[in-house]
């Protein structure tokens, strides 16, 4: 099974919600990025890891993120 | 490919105008699942409190009637009596139903209106800039209690899901919190209970959902989170409150 995590980047307010439930702490602050609101966004660091828990997408307060499996 | 998860059709397009980690956004969307889930999008109706969420009605793909400060039981009681088949909720903060808006929600529970009340208790005054609230906790900081609320000068907070289950119109008072996945899902299993027991038009129904303001908390949204499981989950225990149903039983 492969996974594909999709962030809505713009409208991340980084508030590393969804970094806090990744059972397989994939879901990262990217500082490299700055987005339109002028955020560091959340991202996947490493999506082959990714079971598509989807819980990252649970709890962000924004929706931004979708999971989709494969 | 199948899709997983993605942002629920219960919600519009809109950009959530709360601050960043604030739970209103987490609740939102849990009602607004529990409202596709149940088949009750199309016609349900809800009512906007004053607040942070002063806007939700921007949020909800259903129709939405926004209420003056502490009104929104009062103008849901009109709505659920003229469209008795449809469902219909308030979503109110605790300044707003716990504070100016006490008289209407202790009525609208007496009389056993069949609506659904979400109850967001972020113990502050949010949007008017971290007021002590009724649901302020004793040595907790705010804008007008700066060395934190005593019992002398304010009382002990209130605990309203506990109040209103004291009334027999009131059928079903659950507390909950977003802090993590289990809670987000005892949550939304929470909330679904509610709007069906709404539309067995078994009475009133009340979740009330604790929530962090980690702007007017002082603290990050990560640390927010833990103050709220420490503190407020402390105080305010979750569970099911009343459940008029398994008293029957």
């Amino acid at each position: 099974m492969s996974a594909k995590v999709t962030f809505n980047s713009d409208r991340c307010k980084g508030c590393e919600l969804c970094t806090t439930v990744c059972p397989k702490h994939i879901v990262a602050i990217d500082t490299t990025v700055i987005n339109r609101k002028g955020y560091h966004p959340a991202t996947v660091t490493d999506i082959s890891q990714c079971i598509a828990c989807a819980s990252c997408a649970k709890i962000c307060p924004d929706s931004i993120i979708t999971v989709e499996k494969f | 490919m199948a899709i997983v998860y993605e942002k629920s059709k219960g919600l519009t397009d809109a950009e959530l105008h709360y601050c960043p980690g604030c739970h209103h956004g987490i609740i939102h969307k849990l009602v607004a699942e529990s409202l596709v889930e149940l088949g009750l999008l199309d016609e349900a109706i809800g009512v906007c409190p004053v607040g942070c969420s002063v806007f939700a009605f921007n949020y909800f793909s259903c129709d939405m009637q926004e209420a003056a400060h502490g009104r929104a039981p009062a103008v849901a009681t009109g709505i659920k009596r003229t469209h008795p088949t449809q469902a219909v909720f308030t979503y109110q903060g605790d300044g707003d139903l716990a504070s100016i808006g006490a008289a209407e929600i202790v009525h609208a529970a007496m009389r056993g209106e069949k609506f659904t009340t979400i109850f967001v208790n972020n113990a502050i005054y949010g949007m008017t800039g971290g007021q002590m609230a009724p649901t302020t906790l004793i040595g907790q900081r705010a804008t007008t209690c700066q060395s934190g609320r005593t019992v002398e000068q304010a009382g002990m907070p209130i605990r309203m899901a506990e109040l209103l289950s004291t009334l027999d119109g009131c059928v079903y008072a659950e507390r909950v919190c977003v802090t993590d996945i289990a809670n987000i899902n005892k949550a939304k299993r929470a909330i679904k209970k509610a709007f069906e027991k709404q539309m067995n038009r078994e009475g009133f129904t009340f979740i009330e959902v604790l929530s962090t303001c980690p702007t007017n908390w002082g603290m990050t949204p990560l640390k927010a989170n833990a103050w709220l499981k420490e503190n407020m989950a402390a105080y305010y225990p979750l569970g099911v409150i009343k459940d008029s149903s398994a008293e029957v039983k």
